[in-house]
C-alpha cells in the first residue's frame, strides 16, 4: 500500500533500481524529470511505453507513470501497460484545457495534483484515488508545496464550523456533490491519501511536509539532480518515516553533497508555472 | 497490555483505528523504534511495500529485536507485506531486492502473486477460526504462501483459489489480504485472543 513513504521520479532502469534500493514505495517512470522538462520547453507528453516497460521489468515496487491532463487515450495506454498508478499531471502539457479525465472509467487508480480544496475535491469526484499538492515541479523550491498544503488544511478546518447551508454553498462553489464536502468535514481531512509534491529536495523538506499533514512524499528532480542520489534518496526515505524526530533528520542530512540547484518558484512568470494547469 | 502497530510505512492508521475500537486508543501504540517496541505486548506489521519496511526495520535496529521477541512467543500479526517480512523464504523478487526476512514463519512466500495494482480485488473468504460467515478479503498487489516448509508447525487458516492466504504458527499470524480494510474486526479480535 502506497502510504507513508516516498515516490521517486526515475528516467531509466538504473535510477529505478537505486530508488528501490533506497526504500522508495513506488517509482514514477518518466522520459525526463520535471527540471529537464522545464529546461527543454516545448510540449511534454507521456513517456515512451518502451521506457515504462523497461522500468516495470526491473523493480518489484509499484510503477507509476504520467499522462497529460485530459488525455484519456494516454491513460488507456498506461492502463494497458499495467502501470500501478496513473498520474494525470500538470508537469506534462495539458491535452484538455477545459477538463480532466473521467477517472471512474479506469481500473487503474489515479493520482492528481491540487493547489486547494476545490481542486482536490473535483479530482476526487472525477475518481482520483490519491491527491498530491502541485507545488511547483522541477524547481527544488518547497515554498509552493507549503502554500498548497497550508491552504488545503485551512479550507478543511473552515468546513468544521459551517452550517449545512454553508456547506452546500461550498459544494456549489467547488463544483462537487455536497456529500463529498460533508465527508471531508466529518473526516477532518481529504477522503483519500494526500501526498506532498512539487519542489521537495532535502530530508528536512520531507519532514516539513509530513509535519504539515502529508501522508507521504513525491520527489521529482530532487534526487537524481543531486550529487549523490542514493545517499539522498535513503535520507529522504528515513526523514519521511521519522519526520517528527529532528535527531534522525539531522543525522541523515549530514554530508549529502550538493542538493539540486533549483530556481525560486516565486521568480517564475505565471506562464511558466506548471501549477496553473488543470484547475 | 498495549498493542503495537509497526509505523515505518504502509497502512498504519487503518490498523490503529480497528484496534482502538477494540481495546481503546490508549492501548494502541505506533512503534517506530526500540524504545517503543519495549512498551507493547504484541505487534502488527502492516501492509505496505515490503522492501521499504524491511530496509527501515534493519536500519533502525528493530529487526533483531522483533525476531528475538517472535521466537520468545510474543504475538505478531503480519498483513500483506507483513506476511512477507515474517516468512523464512522469499521468491526471486525478494532475493533480487536483497530484502531481509524475519524467518518467524516456516513458509516460502511469493510476492505480487495476484498481479499488479489493477488486478487488486475483494472476495469473500472462509476462515474457519472466524466462524461460518465469510470474511471480506481485500487483496492489493497481494503475496501468497507458496509453500509451507514445516507442516507440523504451520497451520493453514484460509485458502483462496487454492492459494494459501492466511497461516498461523503458534504466536505468529499472517494474512496475504488486508483485514484492516474490510470493516470487519473479527480477524483483529482473533489476533487479540492470542495476546
Amino acid at each position: 500500500m502506497v502510504k507513508h513513504g516516498v515516490v521517486m521520479d526515475v528516467v531509466n532502469a538504473k535510477q529505478a533500481r537505486i530508488a528501490e534500493k533506497s526504500g522508495a514505495v513506488a517509482v514514477m517512470a518518466l522520459e525526463r524529470v520535471p527540471a529537464d522538462i522545464r529546461a527543454a520547453g516545448g510540449v511534454a507528453r507521456m513517456a515512451d511505453p518502451k521506457k515504462i516497460k523497461e522500468i516495470m521489468k526491473v523493480v518489484t515496487i509499484p510503477v507509476m507513470a504520467k499522462c497529460r491532463i485530459g488525455h484519456f487515450a494516454e491513460a488507456q495506454v498506461l492502463e494497458f501497460l499495467g502501470v500501478d498508478m496513473i498520474d494525470e499531471s500538470e508537469v506534462l502539457t495539458p491535452a484538455d484545457v477545459g477538463g480532466h479525465i473521467d477517472k471512474s472509467k479506469f481500473k487503474t487508480p489515479f493520482v492528481c495534483g491540487a493547489r486547494n480544496l476545490g481542486e482536490a475535491l473535483r479530482r476526487i469526484n472525477e475518481g482520483a484515488a490519491m491527491i498530491r499538492t502541485k507545488g511547483e515541479p522541477g524547481t527544488g523550491d518547497v515554498a509552493e508545496a507549503v502554500r498548497h498544503m497550508k491552504l488545503m488544511n485551512k479550507q478543511i478546518e473552515a468546513l468544521r464550523k459551517m452550517t449545512i447551508e454553508e456547506l452546500a454553498d461550498k459544494a456549489n462553489e467547488y463544483g462537487v456533490p455536497l456529500k463529498l464536502v460533508e465527508e471531508t468535514r466529518n473526516l477532518g481531512r481529504l477522503p483519500v491519501v494526500n501526498f506532498a509534491a512539487g519542489g521537495i529536495a532535502t530530508p528536512a523538506d520531507a519532514s516539513l511536509m509530513m509535519q504539515m499533514g502529508a501522508d507521504g512524499i513525491f520527489v521529482g528532480s530532487g534526487i537524481f539532480k543531486s550529487s549523490n542520489p542514493l545517499k539522498r534518496a535513503k535520507a529522504i526515505v528515513e526523514a519521511t518515516t521519522y519526520y517528527d524526530k529532528p535527531e534522525v533528520v539531522a543525522k541523515v542530512s549530514e554530508g549529502l553533497g550538493e542538493a539540486m540547484k533549483g530556481i525560486e518558484a516565486k521568480a517564475l512568470p505565471v506562464e511558466k508555472r506548471m501549477q496553473e494547469r488543470g484547475i | 497490555m498495549r498493542i503495537g502497530v509497526l509505523g515505518v510505512q504502509g497502512a498504519i492508521e487503518e490498523h490503529v483505528s480497528v484496534l482502538s475500537r477494540l481495546v481503546g486508543a490508549e492501548n494502541v501504540l505506533v512503534v517506530r523504534d526500540r524504545n517503543e517496541l519495549e512498551k507493547v505486548g504484541a505487534l502488527i506489521i502492516p501492509g505496505g511495500e515490503s522492501t521499504t519496511i524491511s530496509r527501515l526495520l534493519v536500519k533502525n535496529k528493530l529487526f533483531a529485536r522483533v525476531k528475538a521477541l517472535g521466537r520468545e512467543g510474543f504475538p505478531i500479526l503480519g498483513t500483506c507485506a507483513g506476511l512477507i517480512s515474517l516468512a523464512k523464504q522469499g521468491d526471486e523478487q525478494v532475493g533480487r531486492t536483497g530484502q531481509k526476512l524475519l524467518g518467524l514463519l516456516d513458509v516460502k512466500v511469493k510476492r505480487n502473486a495476484f498481479g499488479r495494482q489493477k488486478d487488486s480485488f475483494e472476495a469473500p473468504i472462509n476462515i474457519s477460526v472466524l466462524g461460518e460467515k465469510p470474511f471480506t478479503g481485500v487483496f492489493i498487489r497481494a503475496p501468497m504462501v507458496e509453500r509451507v516448509l514445516d507442516k507440523g508447525k504451520v497451520k493453514i487458516l484460509a485458502k483462496f483459489n487454492n492459494k494459501t492466504i492466511a497461516v498461523q504458527q503458534g504466536n505468529i499470524l499472517a494474512t496475504a489480504f488486508h483485514p484492516e480494510l474490510s470493516g470487519d474486526a473479527r480477524f483483529h479480535n482473533y489476533f487479540l485472543s492470542m495476546v
